[in-house]
């Protein structure tokens, strides 16, 4: 990538975000406030699809090693883009706080984040600001708590056991 | 409960689209311009959208999720004038079963049971891309032996070919070519014998596992696979006489569920559907995994992005994997076909009978599974269906802390409600069958 650059504490940033390796994938951090002008700027850059849109709850982790200067938190986004004509794939996880999982979506840049913003929102209840049509996607309309959080028990349903009417 | 309450309780409330009556003009506009890449006003300009149709000569219908033609428990809501779609709105989930979170309960070795059924129709191809996100966790992705490696090469692209082949079936089922359908579930059944031949299972096999596969190719395997190979061109050439060439089957498909290349790629679709408007794009060449780049095939690609684009791609698919397989034919080695890596092969049963640490090695494996160092990737491979993706968070632990599948039906059902804009209600079908999802992999 031409436009990393290499800051004196050699901590590499893009677009002024810190940049991380995870097993040979490019990693961008960015706060929250940095995100949609971030993702602007890579939408500009080329990366003109959005593969995914995922969200992953730390609660219950033991730990994460993260780039200086990002506090972890609860909740994390991870978005994964491609560029077509570079063939090239680069990861964005935002941390986003259990007090206020609130973060702006990505709709007006790729209308294909759509459903993906619904689904993590049905699942781990991070609402979405400027999302058009924010609902649960999968779990019935009337469900309580969100499944992937990692404080939703698994649950189970009781057995039942009935005579056959033979 | 009488049967007014149930129809109450199924109600999916907010999910379901609204009336006009209920939103405003700029809230169409606005799903609809995000989709071109238009500010409202221009889409206003488009006269395609009648922003003010009246609520009385419009009607809000049901498609599914009981209906033979959404290929599953899809629903859809569609907004008629007369003939025409003016809106349409998937409405999906009725299939969930929180795969998601049940992979967070199975180790890495019980993985591959739970992602080979969320596209059923590929489920190798699930598996293998589980398969290359555990490997890269574990740092082993550059060890697994070459006939593993060939191994899953071969019966990806025969997935690849099983799984077009059904998709050929569907199509010419919803399009009233019926016996179409007997024939594609003919030729798949085939390649499903040769699986079951290899894995033991027609579908669901968990065969591909991280570090290799299950087992060696069973005796004769070469022989099965030729014969697929020698009798798919001459079907295939019989199914575009059926088909491909004539009349009808064009003027049903051809300028139908139109996209163009710029919607698709905003819409995030892959595989067929964006192959269909002329962008090549194609994992397997673009980002090659496994030995694809060893390999000489053609990236299909459409021109017009139509239904029946989306058709002639899965078609000459089939074409491609069958000089895919022949290459892998020639290029299979002799050899391991799992690692041999302590920490995630089990010891072979011979060594369980002589050895009390191979039995508690083997015990260990199976009970607790093996560690995976801490970290996150994301490993995208192309299926049949598109772009199918793992992201897997490790904490260190011999579970996944997060387990997510990128799939692509999940993804390319958002194009439906653009594709159907303006068409007509029987057009519908043509489009949901073009884009061949599979229900297990949208709801997971």
């Amino acid at each position: 990538m031409s436009d990393v650059e290499v800051t004196p504490e050699a901590q590499p940033q893009l677009h002024g975000c810190p940049l991380s390796d995870s097993r040979g994938q490019t990693v961008v951090h960015p706060t929250r406030a940095q995100y949609v002008a971030l993702m602007k700027k890579l939408l500009d850059g080329g990366y003109v699809m959005c593969s995914d849109l995922t969200a992953t709850d730390y609660l219950t982790h033991s730990g994460r090693t993260l780039p200086e200067g990002i506090d972890a938190e609860r909740f994390e986004i991870v978005v994964n883009l491609t560029a077509i004509a570079t063939r090239d794939r680069i990861r964005i996880r935002v941390q986003v706080p259990e007090s206020d999982p609130l973060i702006a979506s990505l709709f007006d840049l790729w209308p294909g984040t759509e459903a993906m913003e619904r689904e993590v929102f049905d699942m781990f209840g991070i609402s979405f600001d400027g999302h058009p049509d924010l609902t649960r996607i999968l779990m019935p309309e009337d469900w309580d708590g969100h499944p992937l959080r990692k404080d939703y028990s698994i649950g189970r349903i009781p057995v039942q056991f009935k005579g056959s009417n033979s | 409960m009488t049967s007014v309450e149930n129809i109450f309780r199924t109600n999916e409330g907010a999910q379901e689209m609204r009336p006009r009556s209920e939103i405003s003009a700029k809230e169409i506009l606005r799903e609809v311009g995000s989709v071109l890449r238009m500010s409202e006003a221009e889409v206003a300009k488009l006269g395609q959208m009648p922003a003010e149709a009246d609520e009385d000569q419009t009607m809000i219908i049901n498609m599914g999720p009981q209906h033979p033609s959404t290929h599953g428990v899809l629903r859809l809501m569609l907004e008629l004038q007369g003939e025409k779609v003016l809106r349409c709105k998937p409405i999906i989930g009725y299939l969930h079963t929180g795969m998601e979170k049940t992979g967070e309960e199975l180790t890495y070795m019980q993985g591959g049971t739970n992602v080979t059924r969320m596209d059923y129709l590929s489920p190798l191809n699930n598996e293998l891309v589980f398969s290359m996100a555990v490997e890269k966790l574990l740092g082993i992705e550059n060890d697994i032996p070459e006939r593993a490696v060939w191994m899953r090469m071969l019966l990806s692209e025969l997935n690849r070919m099983s799984s077009h082949l059904l998709f050929l079936a569907s199509n010419g089922m919803d399009l009233g070519a019926v016996s179409m359908m007997l024939y594609g579930w003919r030729e798949r059944e085939e390649v499903l014998r040769f699986f079951q031949k290899v894995t033991g299972l027609r579908m669901n096999h968990n065969f591909i596992r991280p570090g290799g596969v299950a087992a060696d190719l069973p005796p004769g395997w070469r022989d099965d696979v030729l014969t697929i190979l020698e009798m798919l061109p001459g079907r295939l050439a019989e199914y575009d006489i059926l088909m491909t060439d004539q009349p009808i089957w064009r003027e049903r498909l051809q300028g139908v569920g139109v996209i163009t290349a710029d919607e698709a790629l905003a819409l995030g679709t892959s595989g067929p559907i964006l192959r269909s408007t002329g962008v090549a794009w194609d994992l397997r060449r673009d980002q090659p995994y496994l030995h694809y780049d060893e390999v000489e095939f053609d990236v299909i690609v459409g021109s017009y992005g139509d239904a029946f684009d989306r058709y002639a791609i899965r078609i000459n698919e089939i074409r491609e994997s069958i000089r895919i397989v022949h290459q892998v034919l020639d290029a299979m080695p002799l050899g391991d076909y799992r690692i041999q890596n302590k920490k995630v092969t089990p010891p072979p049963r011979a060594r369980i009978d002589e050895s009390m640490e191979a039995l508690i090695h083997h015990f260990k494996i199976f009970t607790e599974g093996f560690k995976v160092p801490e970290g996150e990737v994301y490993v995208a491979i192309e299926s049949p269906r598109g772009e199918i993706g793992c992201y897997i968070v490790s904490d260190g632990g011999p579970k996944p802390y997060r387990i997510h599948m990128r799939a692509p039906s999940f993804v390319n059902i958002q194009a439906l409600p653009h594709m159907m804009r303006g068409g007509l209600v029987a057009d519908a079908v043509a489009v949901i069958s073009s884009i061949d999802p599979v229900l297990g992999e949208v709801d997971r």
